[in-house]
């Protein structure tokens, strides 16, 4: 079984359709990624494998682990394992990195019924993490992503995706605004977290990323299906021609069908 | 020739009574022509209407329609047990008051310092009658504010605070207003006097709280002075039951270089008012207006402030912060007047609500009057929901939804709190808030 199934999925969010049958199967020790033009429905699939709820699913189906999806609230997808890295992180005033992780490793923790983890416990291994992101220890009485910079605000995304280690790992245009040396850590931070058992979903709309995080599958999205799948090398073709190749190709496709 | 007779509200006739019945009316004190002065005012005020711009969106017809008794005298009555839960442990000033009146039983007081006075205000206006003279009802405004009136009327007694010269307390002083409700209707009056003398510093909480429901209407007047380069940190919590009628006035008088924080967190009562007055009479002052209101249910909590700047180089900073749910509502009232010699005022207004019900009402009205020329005054007012974006961050991150809008109306809060000053009081208070927010319940084992 794979972890992850997306079949004919059709997404609608304020009566325009964005994703409009799209399938993707990834298994477990998989690294996909998917690019595709601006506006083709990227960050779309990323909102809804969190479960965000404003986004309407109107057709097809998506099993994690067999589990529907789609019938998990955005913290029930969370504690099965789904972990959506922000493109843009909220910032959260008044309550600190150190308090909200804790609480959010303890409700997964709990709905997995183990014990919660204490505060003398949870330090050290927030420690740890926070090493592996070369993140200042400030960070954690810090408030959540308030006055961090866009690097920062990266950079504290994996580290919440180090510590409450999901399953599925979905990075949504990670590496947007980030210089050379934030990526090159960002990445670090994702190449440490891959095992047999995880999965990762690299969604970007450059190639540079890649060749820190270098993915077993890449996807082309546009206009809201996949149009073309590949290795590794799909990638450098793409940032060599560019999408317009793909997206007449799939306007061709559209036509025909 | 005919006069006209005017028909006066029904109200009146019974405080005609109560004034008959008070304890104080019969004494003969220094206070007597004081007291008659603001009784005479309060007949001729009433009480205000909706007509007044400074209560448009508060009616006290709830309170004007009240028959009143005044408030038994129940300290006999009230035991160790009753108080055991608004214990502040580590402090050795704690003054109880029960419906108004001083409960020396209840209490504890610190060993004497030097020139140090925590006591009860009926002592001292015999004991320190100079003192008390020089400035009670000297700024609490009986002439305008029919509250005030009433309260200056009938007040029995409250807390009398005079730090010398000099002092800086460390350690808080807490007065603790119990109100024994009960089924009858009743009114208490405490007044309190805070006078602290030139480069002192001291840190007083004011906590009012019901030890049963009931009808009752508290009506408080809290005078304050603080002397040159004196600083002050001022806590009023308001947690009385949801039948109470709660009026409050905290009236400040600000000297040269002068600190006032004032905190205010409103939490209980069927109709609350609480009225926060600085005026910055000495150059170079600074006032601090913190609250933080969380109403729900039918309650209607008006949070008003005037400040007037009368000199220059003065600062007063104003953050709000309120959450309503239910069908309550709340105000927020805030008016700065900046007078022609008060140049180089540095004024600052912000009001921030979230409403979690479609049926909460938030009306906020932030007000400047500026009359000099040079100065830098600011107001801003937010209404809206809990943020849907940051609640689906956190439920995204295996948080379910109840903690996740506890974590953020805790969040909210936090701003409040963290204007106030680390250490015992602001614990207190944040447990206080805790409780007021159900859904942040389960955040409190952790804090």
């Amino acid at each position: 079984m794979s972890m992850l199934e997306i079949k004919n999925l059709h997404v609608r969010i304020e009566n325009r359709e964005i994703l409009k049958g799209l399938n993707l199967t990834v298994n477990a020790g998989e690294v996909h990624s998917i690019m595709g033009p601006n506006g083709s429905g990227k960050s779309t699939l990323a909102q809804v494998l969190a479960r965000r709820e404003n986004y309407v699913v109107t057709e097809g189906e998506i099993l994690l682990d067999g589990k529907d999806l789609l019938a998990m609230k955005p913290e029930d997808a969370a504690c099965e394992g789904v972990f959506m890295a922000f493109q843009y992180p909220i910032e959260i005033a008044g309550i600190s990195n150190v308090y909200f992780l804790r609480s959010a490793l303890n409700a997964i923790r709990k709905y997995h019924g183990k014990k919660e983890m204490d505060a003398m416990d949870f330090m050290p291994f927030y420690k740890s993490k926070m090493k592996l992101l070369e993140v200042d220890e400030s960070f954690m009485t810090r408030s959540v992503n308030e006055g961090f910079s866009g690097g920062e605000k990266k950079r504290n995304e994996i580290l919440q995706m180090a510590l409450l280690e999901p399953k599925l790992c979905i990075l949504d245009e990670t590496d947007s605004g980030l210089d050379i040396d934030a990526l090159r850590i960002v990445a670090n931070g994702v190449n440490a977290m891959r095992s047999p058992d995880r999965a990762t979903i690299v969604i970007t709309h450059y190639q540079r990323l890649l060749d820190y995080i270098v993915p077993d599958f890449v996807h082309v999205l546009v206009d809201g299906r996949i149009v073309k799948s590949g290795g590794k090398e799909l990638a450098l073709t793409l940032e060599e021609q560019g999408y317009v190749g793909v997206e007449a190709e799939a306007r061709a496709t559209a036509v025909a069908v | 020739m005919s006069t006209t007779i005017q028909q006066l509200p029904s109200y009146l006739e019974t405080f005609l009574q109560l004034q008959k019945q008070s304890p104080v009316h019969h004494q003969d004190s220094w206070l007597k022509g004081v007291r008659e002065a603001a009784f005479t005012s309060f007949c001729q005020l009433g009480f205000p209407t909706l007509r007044d711009e400074d209560w448009r969106f508060t009616s006290v017809a709830p309170i004007a329609n009240t028959d009143f008794q005044l408030a038994e005298v129940a300290s006999g009555s009230v035991t160790e047990k009753d108080v055991a839960p608004y214990r502040l442990e580590g402090l050795t000033a704690q003054l109880v008051f029960v419906n108004g009146r001083f409960a020396p039983r209840l209490s504890r007081l610190p060993e004497t310092l030097k020139g140090l006075e925590i006591s009860s205000l009926a002592e001292a206006s015999e004991t320190h009658r100079a003192l008390v003279e020089k400035h009670l009802a000297r700024y609490a405004d009986s002439d305008k504010e029919a509250f005030t009136a009433l309260n200056t009327a009938f007040f029995e007694d409250g807390a009398f605070i005079s730090i010398p010269r000099g002092l800086a307390l460390q350690e808080p002083i807490y007065l603790l207003y119990l109100n024994t409700g009960g089924s009858s209707p009743q009114i208490a009056s405490p007044r309190n006097l805070i006078v602290a003398g030139e480069n002192s510093q001291a840190t007083i909480l004011e906590d009012y709280v019901s030890l049963a429901p009931g009808v009752s209407l508290t009506n408080v007047v809290t005078e304050l002075v603080a002397a040159d380069q004196a600083v002050l940190h001022h806590y009023r919590i308001e947690r009385e039951s949801t039948e109470a009628f709660h009026v409050s006035t905290l009236s400040i008088q600000q000297e040269r270089s002068s600190t006032v924080n004032s905190h205010s967190v409103l939490t209980g009562g069927a109709l609350v008012r609480n009225n926060i007055q600085p005026v910055l009479a000495g150059e170079g002052g600074n006032c601090l207006i913190n609250g933080l209101f969380i109403s729900n249910g039918k309650q209607h909590l008006d949070n008003y402030m005037h400040v007037e700047h009368r000199s220059p180089h003065c600062g007063s900073h104003q953050f709000y912060n309120g959450i309503l749910d239910g069908e309550s509502r709340g105000v927020f009232h805030g008016r700065i007047l900046v007078c022609q010699d008060a140049q180089q005022t540095d004024s600052k207004q912000t009001n921030r609500n979230l409403l979690l019900s479609d049926t909460a009402q938030m009306d906020t009205k932030p007000q400047l009057e500026i009359f000099a020329d040079d100065v830098k005054c600011t107001h801003s007012a937010t209404i809206g929901q809990i943020d849907e974006v940051a609640l689906f961050y956190l439920r995204s991150r295996g948080l379910d939804e109840a903690a996740a809008k506890g974590l953020l109306l805790f969040a909210f809060a936090s701003e409040c709190l963290d204007r106030m000053s680390p250490g015992p009081i602001r614990n207190y208070v944040s447990k206080i808030i805790l409780r007021a927010l159900p859904q942040a319940k389960q955040s409190e084992e952790t804090l």
